[in-house]
Formats: structure tokens, C-alpha cells, sequence
């Protein structure tokens, strides 16, 4: 294993597995605190058991791809998701969209659950599992395409998984502790900073998809890195509103 | 149904939010595949063309979603 290749790798499935753990836990716990744990928690695991089947018939289908078309493959999905992330966290940064607020979804999905006790009372614990299981598919479904998509490219599926697990296995931690949907987690640096490594991922992916020799070979990834950085702050800059939060 | 047509429709936004992005994106990433059939292999050529489209892509797209 090459660590140049393989910390970004690890680091960006923890980061942004960290932030969508954060928006599903705001659900699940809008659920549980509606209609109690129960169906919270039925949602969620099957939610779980849905994402490990999707895990398991995708492991053998990556495999049958020519490496090259993968890399291509790969390469231009992480290109249109991370530059879209990195998109959404430069106009939110910029102040030109509203930052995503945790508080504020928890609030909204709790009402929206309480109104549909008022009409549905006998079917409320089924919406409530549907709404806990559907919001771990979603979320789940992001951080399965980002653990394969920095992963499978280069034998790094192992580390990007156990990157992902640590960072799902920590917000359930917390959240099973404090109760609370998870604030104070400084969401748009994070996925800032999650779409600068996966627009860089995916840039290095599609170049070596299309027969680009890069100079440094992983090392580029870090260079792109740091490209997307620096035109992602610019664009922020030039984009600024007078009232907007400035990146840390 | 609705369930899954919802999560069908949330998984294809996730690709593509910004549509005039997206296939700018594409387009650039078109334009070096060309690139890199025309030129011998090993040149820099389509990278350059990959780095400096996908930088450009972003900046437009964020000035022009900004000014809207």
C-alpha cells in the first residue's frame, strides 16, 4: 500500500463519511424522538442491511471491469459529485445559498413527523421506520459510492472502508450519548474540503482513464489537490456576499 | 413505490445538481479524450487540457450561479 495514495484515500471516506453519518443521525433522532427508538432503529438497521447487500453485489461486478474503463468510469462520477459538493460548499461559503443547518433540519423533520401523527396515528411507526430507513439508504448510499470510488481504482477499498466505518461508528457514538443532532460540526469546511479531494481524485481517475501519464503519478493527486483549493477560495472570494461566514 | 422512486431520483441528483455543470464537465472531459487520441502517447497534452477545463468550469460556473 502506498500511503501518499492511501491516507488522502482514508482521510476523505472518514471526512465525508463523517458528514453524511451527521445529516442521517439529525433524522434518525427526529424519528426516535417522535415515535420513539424502535422504529427509529428497525429503519435504520434496514437501511444498513440494504447498503451491505449493495456492497456485496457490487465487490464482484467492479472486478469484471477493465481497470482502464473503471478508472474512466470512476474517475468522471467523482468529477460531477465532487465538483458538486465543492460547488454547493463555495456558494454556501460565499453566502450566495444558506448554509446547511442541522437544528433547523431537526426541527423540520420532527414537525413534519408530529403533523403526520395528527392524520396517521396507526401508521406512524411504519412512516417513521420508512423515514429513518430512508434517510440511511440516502446518506449510506453517498459514503458506499465515495469508499468505492477513492478505493477501488487502486486496491484501496479496505482502508477507505475502515476509514468510513470509524467516522459512522464515532457519530453514532455521539449521538447515541448527547441525543442531539450534531450542531457543531463545521459542515460546509468539511465538505469544502471533501470536495476539493474528490474533484481531485476524480480528475487523477479520469486522466489515467483516458491514458494520461501524470507527472509524480499519485503524488498529482495532492497537487490537485491543492489546485481545487486554491481556485475553490477564489471563486468563494469573488462570489462573497457581505453577510457570509468566512471559511477557517 | 414512491420510496424507491425517491431514492432513485435523490441518487441521480447527486451526479448532477447544476445541469449547465454537469455537462460542462462532460464536454471537458470529452474535449481531452479527443485530446489523447490525437496526440502520441505519453504527452501532457489532454492532462492540461483536463486540469485547466475543470478549474475554468468551476470558477464560470460559481461567478455565473452568484450573479443569477
Amino acid at each position: 500500500m502506498i500511503w501518499t495514495t492511501a491516507a488522502p484515500a482514508i482521510v476523505t471516506a472518514f471526512v465525508s463519511s463523517l458528514v453524511e453519518a451527521v445529516e442521517a443521525l439529525t433524522i434518525v433522532l427526529a424519528v426516535a424522538t417522535v415515535r420513539g427508538w424502535r422504529p427509529a432503529g428497525l429503519g435504520a438497521i434496514a437501511g444498513l442491511a440494504l447498503l451491505a447487500a449493495i456492497v456485496l453485489a457490487l465487490g464482484p461486478l467492479l472486478n469484471a471491469i477493465p481497470l482502464q474503463a473503471l478508472q474512466l468510469l470512476i474517475g468522471v462520477l467523482l468529477l460531477l459529485f465532487g465538483m458538486r459538493w465543492l460547488r454547493k460548499a463555495i456558494l454556501r461559503a460565499a453566502g450566495v445559498i444558506a448554509l446547511h443547518d442541522e437544528t433547523r433540519a431537526f426541527a423540520h423533520e420532527t414537525s413534519e413527523l408530529r403533523e403526520k401523527a395528527l392524520r396517521l396515528e396507526e401508521r406512524l411507526d411504519w412512516l417513521a421506520g420508512i423515514t429513518s430507513f430512508k434517510a440511511v439508504v440516502l446518506e449510506g448510499l453517498e459514503v458506499v459510492f465515495i469508499v468505492i470510488a477513492v478505493g477501488a481504482a487502486h486496491g484501496l477499498l479496505v482502508p477507505a472502508s475502515i476509514g468510513a466505518i470509524a467516522a459512522c461508528l464515532l457519530v453514532t457514538a455521539v449521538g447515541f450519548f448527547i441525543h442531539r443532532p450534531l450542531a457543531r460540526v463545521p459542515e460546509n469546511t468539511l465538505k469544502f474540503a471533501v470536495g476539493v479531494m474528490l474533484s481531485a481524485f476524480g480528475l487523477f481517475w479520469t486522466g489515467e482513464g483516458i491514458g494520461v501519464a501524470w507527472p509524480g503519478a499519485d503524488l498529482a493527486i495532492l497537487g490537485f489537490a491543492a489546485l481545487f483549493l486554491i481556485v475553490g477560495l477564489l471563486a468563494s472570494a469573488l462570489a462573497r456576499r457581505p453577510s457570509a461566514e468566512a471559511l477557517p | 413505490m414512491r420510496v424507491l422512486t425517491g431514492i432513485l431520483r435523490e441518487l441521480a441528483g447527486l451526479f448532477v445538481d447544476d445541469g449547465w455543470l454537469a455537462i460542462a464537465i462532460l464536454g471537458v472531459v470529452a474535449l481531452a479524450a479527443v485530446v489523447a487520441a490525437l496526440t502520441p502517447a505519453g504527452s501532457l497534452a489532454a492532462g492540461v487540457v483536463l486540469v485547466c477545463g475543470l478549474l475554468a468550469v468551476l470558477l464560470i460556473n460559481v461567478r455565473a450561479a452568484a450573479t443569477r
